[in-house]
């Protein structure tokens, strides 16, 4: 992938928590890029360690137990991990916002929307109260809310309300990089759509890059530009939406393909893939996928794959493609 | 707003009626014949008969009670004291200013010392201050009040001689025992503080606070501590309401001439009205703190304001 206009570069990022149980290994040497205006989906079950990213790019790790132990976290030319609280603070809000996943438990509960909006205006602009609180209004209609409601408290909303009330926050500043923390799984599906839409168009407008998490291929399908397939903490499989639709390559990818059920196959049962997410605590030796994995050969258990460019753009992680010339 | 106060005003009628009953039957089953009390043992017994008359002690219960009742409100009456003689609401009312001002001084030294404790306990866990402050309050806790005070008289003011044991007339007076209720009351506080913040910045709001690039002293004072505030205030509020009843022990201690003794006194003295008297008060006091305190939750909290509407 090109060098021009990166926007955020993640390089080989490791993040654990460290507990009393053991150690768990959420994200391992993980790599993404993104130039500006893309969309990346992160995809992957629950516990792949999409969340840990995302909230480390935040630096929002809780620390203890999270640590982020190596690698970079590139935004706009800069290592962020290298910057002061002080620095960080200038840019959450502002240059990278985060949609988290929960509407229903992101919001405060004691202040108003229209408070709550306020507040990330007035931390990052040169503005005064009547200021914010027109722009906090002004935020709210935008994301379809009569601003009338300004003064209402969260549990005077519904979820999709609540999760319109969040990318108001998210968008207030106009930032540069949106996370959006699978900002539909807790709505129901017609207004999954509703708030799909609804990001779809403020990105545009907004000219803002994204990543998206979820586990859900539709969505992936429909906004991103390209994805990184996640596996306990590993990018699996990255490339673009095109590719991985078409031709999918690593054994969890396609496993996740044929996972989702066909209108028009005539099949009685759902083929899911084969066992369970390995105990994050307890990776298994090798690629952590050997042991669900229908294609697994000796040397799966024994070492890690690297990632191999097996098209232009198109990265896997398995031993199956590291003998492939690089072909274009 | 209005409406739920008036309609816990109204609540409070039923609360007093019952628990006059309450006392009324208590005192009246005690044994012991007040006139004989009044009179002393050695009084003959025509004129213990002739004072039981007098004093109606001779109606059936149920008029007793109905008697005692229609005399509270109307006449605001509810009896004299056997010892003194004097009415025993004025007793209590000529009292009640150092209670209060003892309890006020007591949870305000308390809230001071608890909530700043318990939130810096809960932001740092685990660390050298929250296990210190902990230990501390573990103690607080278990450390009985008398001996506090005790401890407190013997260093201060015998060892020391820097405040006085006893009464409580000018403010170095009041020292003593604000800090010996104070300090016990604040360890309550700053476990609570502690566990109601613990449990708040986990949630998720923080965490959006924080994306939001708020600095850290905003989120737990702005959006932390303002929902962590509603079991805090339960206890503050219960606090206040059990030492407006007298704060029995550290009264006794420190000869403040509050609520608390005179119950103890009268008790002691098999003074039945002023018992009587007093607990009803402290009854009342009590379901006021309560009402206070309900309120207090509606101005934190906009979702229980929602209710109350």
């Amino acid at each position: 992938m090109s060098e021009e206009k990166k926007l955020l570069e993640i390089k080989n990022l490791n993040i654990h928590y460290i507990t009393h149980e053991g150690t768990v290994k959420a994200v391992n040497d993980m790599s993404l890029e993104l130039k500006k205006g893309e969309t990346l989906g992160l995809v992957g079950e629950t516990g792949a360690g999409k969340t840990t990213t995302a909230l480390g790019v935040m630096q929002l790790i809780q620390t203890p137990p999270g640590k982020i132990l190596s690698g970079e976290i590139i935004y706009d030319g800069e290592d962020l991990l290298k910057k002061s609280q002080t620095e960080l603070r200038k840019i959450r809000g502002n240059k990278i916002s985060m949609i988290f996943q929960d509407p229903m438990t992101s919001l405060n509960p004691v202040l108003t929307v229209g408070e709550q909006i306020a507040e990330v205006i007035k931390l990052h602009q040169n503005v005064d109260n009547s200021q914010a609180t027109e722009k906090s209004e002004k935020m709210l209609e935008t994301v379809g809310i009569p601003k009338s409601r300004s003064k209402d408290y969260p549990h005077q909303f519904s979820g999709g309300m609540k999760q319109r009330v969040v990318i108001a926050i998210a968008l207030a500043c106009n930032p540069k990089l949106l996370i959006a923390d699978e900002p539909t799984t807790a709505l129901d599906v017609t207004i999954q759509a509703q708030v799909m839409n609804l990001m779809n168009k403020l990105k545009d407008e907004f000219n803002t890059s994204m990543i998206m998490i979820t586990h859900d291929l539709g969505i992936v399908a429909e906004v991103c530009d390209k994805v990184a397939i996640m596996y306990a903490g590993h990018v699996v499989e990255y490339t673009n939406t095109k590719n991985l639709f078409t031709n999918p390559k690593h054994p969890y990818t396609i496993g996740l393909f044929n996972s989702i059920p066909n209108i028009k196959d005539d099949e009685a049962r759902l083929k899911p893939i084969k066992g369970l997410m390995p105990d994050p605590t307890n990776l298994p030796l090798g690629c952590p996928f050997h042991p669900r994995c229908p294609k697994a050969m000796s040397i799966c258990s024994q070492q890690e794959p690297c990632r191999t460019e097996i098209y232009k753009d198109h990265f896997v992680n398995c031993f199956l493609y590291e003998n492939v010339d690089n072909k274009s | 707003m209005h409406k739920y106060i008036f309609r816990r005003l109204l609540m409070l009628i039923p609360v007093i009626i019952g628990v006059t009953f309450i006392i009324f039957t208590m005192m009246y089953f005690t044994p012991g014949d007040p006139a004989k009390i009044m009179l002393g043992e050695s009084a003959p017994h025509t004129e213990v008969a002739k004072l039981r008359e007098e004093l109606g002690l001779n109606d059936p219960f149920f008029v007793q009670f109905g008697r005692y009742v229609k005399n509270a409100v109307i006449h605001q009456d509810i009896g004299r004291s056997y010892a003194t003689k004097r009415p025993v609401l004025e007793m209590i009312i000529t009292r009640f200013p150092s209670t209060l001002k003892l309890a006020a001084l007591g949870v305000l030294v308390a809230v001071l010392i608890g909530i700043p404790t318990g939130i810096i306990s809960a932001t740092k866990q685990y660390s050298l201050f929250d296990n210190i402050a902990m230990v501390i309050a573990l103690l607080g806790v278990s450390m009985p009040n008398f001996w506090q005070g005790l401890m407190g008289i013997l260093i201060f003011s015998v060892y020391l001689g820097w405040l006085p044991s006893s009464g409580f007339n000018t403010p170095a007076h009041w020292i003593l025992p604000a800090l010996t209720i104070g300090t016990s009351t604040a360890a309550i506080i700053t476990r609570m503080t502690r566990s109601s913040m613990l449990e708040v910045i986990r949630q998720d709001y923080i965490r959006t606070a924080r994306s939001k690039g708020q600095v850290e002293s905003k989120v737990i004072i702005r959006h932390a501590l303002k929902n962590a505030l509603i079991p805090i205030i339960t206890v503050v509020g219960l606090q206040f309401g059990y030492l407006l009843g007298g704060a029995v022990l550290t009264e006794s201690i420190f000869a403040v001439p509050g609520v608390g003794r005179l119950m103890v006194d009268s008790i002691k003295a098999r003074d039945f009205p002023v018992v009587q008297g007093g607990v009803l008060f402290i009854a009342i006091t009590f379901s006021f703190v309560n009402l206070i305190v309900d309120i207090l939750y509606a101005f934190v909290d906009p979702r229980i304001r929602s209710q109350y509407k």
